[in-house]
């Protein structure tokens, strides 16, 4: 194989290698279609992409390709035989993004302003490398933005009733379903996946329950009450439909889900989703009790051999105390479940076991569905994200960080990622647009 | 009781370039509702500018601009771009409006909407609408500004390392620095040099003589991203002029090829290129003026009858596309491409030229999508007198001429900048 020039001029062409990836602006959970040409037909490829973080940390993944005998490769149909993927995978170039060698351990990405696009620069090189991309020219590249936010999405910060909080509502006049959004125990105010529901037409409330102004200020939790108040400000927005609200939580915040669901006289939910969650928790308490919990069970942690913490036995075994689990045999509202068999954090999996046979005790089992997706961890995401299989995690209101295990092997957990989004937005949009008002004709087929 | 969601309004894609195109749909209404989808977009200038059309939704309760006719409205038939080619400013706004957009690093921002019903829809309020983002440059175009040699433009760059083909980016006798075409171009793999040449203020436009282009060339070719031997020009109705003049009349410049929409070859009686914009209208003051609008074609058609000084264009060695349409009525530009054609002919060179016309397009062929302006304000130059002008063009022939067009100009340049065969050079 010669070595190929950057500029060949063969028979007076500019036999340039050509790059497009299409589109070069979407969402964050749109796939793009790459595709490289003008390329010596059978010659070995390397298709990279390049990241830097918003905290300044650089990823990359790359792919090893062979272009076929019209001097193409077209990563939506061409496998990738090396790299960071393998097999045909047109978005192998985001889900398989890692931290650059040399890179601190423990890094998760996670953006933070989702007013900005995340900005990817897609290369083609000659062969097939895996490292040492800076001293090297690529051939051709790329730019792409990823967005959390469409077009006229409009983001409004909520502090009202001592709440933390981001409404993101789509463009137009509405009124639009709404959702209450939680994520788990590091707490914080996470954006970006209220964000992109908002994106898809749902009015989406990003709630920080843990480490809120009330909290930060007093150094007390909040109580169930602020998750009440939370809904209740979603449901009288005079651009939301106050009578078509869901609920969505990951990992913690699944807790609260469920509790509000079942509890809850104030919270009339269309439907909830808890992705890699549990019923586990005192019943009559709040994130207080919730964090007692925990604390009390502080020795059935475990390490891993690298000395990660691996924390999935913290709540086991599932108590058969009734008041110790939400019981979810009184639902009234289609759940959907998704759960990482891989999850190293928490039991999901025996919860949502655990869950089952509640419902189908009590009857209400056609209510639930449960996505179970086989090597994938705790971090569930929107598609098309990194997948973090350990990271340093600092739970709120705690002083140390440590690597905490979150599970899951990177392909199968990608594909997961993928998977359960769609899943989960279908289940909402049925939920939220659909039901039994007879204006409302038909399901939603955006 | 539950309340009743609204429709849902969504437009795939959300963001694209000018050029690309996007599909709305409408969903939730009601089985064979009449609604109407309107575009809105206000211009850097704060006008607005409209279009819609008039649909019935299915017995799903779904309208998909793509797949439906339009029953009326400012287009009608299947048109799924309709919305923006058919844009007009909205009633009650200032007359002889152009859209041209001037900031390169912010998109269009088009709000799409549906209201119930086919009358006053302006009344009421939408039942959804969504927002979509139409941009000129792709990420990682770089826009550079060039203020050097005394030579005035902006230069926009794919991304990657390079080298590129380029182009000289001239736009016709309104003057100024109009970037949007050049950006557009770099977006897909071509670096371009939009030339300011025809200031606004009082000064003459620079000559195809004087060492303004040829410094302008000079500049493209000493870019560390551009490939020297492969730089064209692209030019629009004066921007013509100056192309022919540049690749006929300059050895030095040898550009690989040229694309001239609405073709002008004539210069003035001094032989002039720079003079000619002043001079010809002058020499025919009554011809074509109807009321206040000016119609120069037929000014153009006695020039052409006449034994006037023109482009030596069987000089030009380089392949040439020619794109016109018949509706022209700023200049006769489709008899001039016959004639252009008839010297490359006499000089052998014939097999250098391929020609379009576009049945019922006007003089401003610009990318795809824009609005047709059929009579703009416009400044003369020399005089500077202020007077509305007529380009011509039916707004449905003239879309689909710059539709067609652009995929042509692209195709040419890349068989003849690039230089490989690309499947899609269909010419």
């Amino acid at each position: 194989m010669c070595p190929f020039v950057q500029q060949v001029r063969m028979d007076n062409s500019l036999q340039r290698v050509k790059l497009s990836v299409h589109p070069s602006r979407a969402l964050v959970d749109e796939e793009f279609v790459i595709l490289v040409q003008n390329v010596p037909p059978g010659s070995p490829m390397t298709l990279h992409a390049l990241h830097c973080s918003e905290d300044g940390h650089r990823w990359e993944a790359c792919g090893h390709y062979i272009a076929d005998s019209s001097g193409s490769i077209n990563a939506a149909d061409d496998c990738s035989v090396g790299g960071s993927y393998l097999g045909v995978e047109p978005m192998g170039l985001l889900w398989s993004l890692k931290p650059v060698p040399g890179s601190k351990p423990g890094l998760r990405m996670r953006k933070k302003d989702v007013q900005t696009p995340m900005v990817v620069a897609i290369s083609v090189f000659n062969g097939h490398h895996s490292e040492a991309f800076v001293d090297q020219v690529s051939l051709a590249s790329w730019v792409v933005e990823r967005w959390y936010m469409a077009p006229g999405v409009r983001r409004i910060p909520v502090t009202e009733q001592q709440l933390t909080g981001t409404l993101f509502l789509p463009p137009g006049p509405g009124p639009f379903p709404g959702l209450l959004d939680l994520w788990g125990g590091g707490g914080q105010l996470v954006e970006y996946r209220s964000a992109l529901l908002a994106s898809h037409g749902i009015a989406s409330l990003a709630l920080d329950y843990l480490t809120n102004e009330f909290t930060t200020q007093t150094g007390k939790m909040v109580d169930n009450q602020y998750f009440e108040t939370a809904y209740r400000v979603l449901q009288q927005h005079p651009q939301v439909l106050g009578s078509r609200i869901a609920m969505l939580g990951l990992s913690l915040g699944s807790v609260f889900t469920l509790k509000m669901a079942v509890y809850s006289p104030v919270v009339k939910l269309r439907c909830a989703v808890c992705i890699s969650g549990s019923h586990i928790q005192p019943v009559s308490g709040g994130p207080q009790e919730m964090m007692d919990l925990f604390t009390r069970n502080i020795e059935k942690i475990n390490f891993s051999e690298q000395n990660e913490v691996i924390w999935r036995s913290l709540l086991l075994p599932v108590p058969s105390d009734p008041s110790m689990k939400a019981d979810v045999g009184r639902l009234r509202c289609p759940l959907l479940l998704v759960v990482g068999e891989d999850d190293q954090n928490w039991c999901t999996q025996e919860s949502a076991a655990d869950m089952e046979q509640m419902m189908a005790r009590a009857g209400n089992d056609h209510l639930l569905t449960i996505l179970s997706y086989p090597e994938t961890g705790h971090l569930i995401e929107p598609p098309y994200t990194p997948h973090t299989p350990s990271s340093m995690y600092r739970g709120a209101g705690v002083d140390q960080k440590m690597m905490v295990l979150w599970g899951g092997k990177t392909p199968e957990h990608s594909a997961a990622q993928e998977d359960s989004w769609r899943k989960i937005l279908t289940f909402l949009k049925k939920n939220l647009y659909g039901g039994s008002d007879p204006q409302a004709i038909h399901r939603s087929h955006l | 009781m539950s309340q009743a969601v609204p429709p849902v309004l969504s437009v795939q894609p959300s963001r694209a370039l000018v050029d690309e195109k996007f599909s709305v749909q409408v969903e939730n209404l009601p089985p064979g509702c009449p609604v109407t989808v309107r575009s809105l977009y206000q211009s850097e200038d704060k006008d607005f500018w409209e279009a819609y059309g008039h649909y019935v939704s299915d017995h799903r309760g779904t309208v998909s601009v793509s797949e439906d006719v339009s029953l009326g409205g400012t287009y009608t038939g299947k048109e799924q771009m309709g919305l923006i080619w058919s844009m007009r400013p909205a009633p009650g706004s200032r007359e002889g409006l152009r859209l041209r957009k001037r900031d390169m690093c912010t998109p269009m921002l088009v709000t799409i909407s549906v209201y119930r019903g086919h009358e006053d829809f302006r009344d009421q309020t939408a039942l959804a609408s969504a927002l979509v983002e139409r941009w000129h440059m792709a990420p990682g175009v770089q826009r550079i500004e060039v203020r050097e040699r005394g030579v005035q433009g902006t230069l926009f760059v794919p991304p990657g390392p390079g080298p590129f083909p380029a182009l000289l980016d001239l736009w016709g006798g309104g003057g100024g620095l109009q970037e949007y075409r050049a950006a557009l171009l770099a977006s897909r793999g071509f670096a371009a040099l939009a030339l300011e040449y025809l200031k606004a203020d009082d000064s003459k436009p620079n000559s195809p003589g004087d060492k303004y282009f040829e410094t302008a060339f000079e500049i493209i070719r000493a870019h560390p991203q551009v490939a020297p031997d492969r730089v064209g020009i692209i030019g629009l109705c004066f921007g013509t002029l100056v192309a022919l003049s540049l690749a006929a009349e300059y050895p030095m410049i040898k550009p690989r090829c040229i694309v001239c929409l609405s073709n002008v070859h004539h210069k003035s009686r001094k032989n002039t290129v720079t003079e000619f914009p002043e001079e010809v209208p002058e020499r025919f003051k009554t011809v074509g003026a109807m009321e206040n609008v000016l119609v120069w074609r037929d000014m153009g058609l006695a020039v052409l009858k006449m034994q006037h000084p023109k482009i030596p264009v069987g000089n030009i060695d380089c392949p040439m596309l020619l794109i016109n349409g018949t509706d022209d009525q700023n200049w006769p530009t489709v008899e001039v491409a016959s004639d252009i054609i008839k010297m490359m002919r006499e000089a052998g060179k014939e097999s250098l030229v391929t020609r379009v016309d576009y049945p019922g397009a006007g003089h401003l062929i610009e990318p795809p999508f824009s609005p047709l302006f059929r009579a703009t304000n416009f400044m003369l130059s020399g005089t500077r007198k202020k007077v509305m002008m007529l380009w011509g063009g039916k707004t449905k022939p003239h879309a689909d001429a710059q539709e067609d067009s652009w995929r042509r100009i692209l195709s040419f340049l890349q068989l003849h900048l690039y230089g490989d065969p690309s499947p899609k050079a269909k010419l």
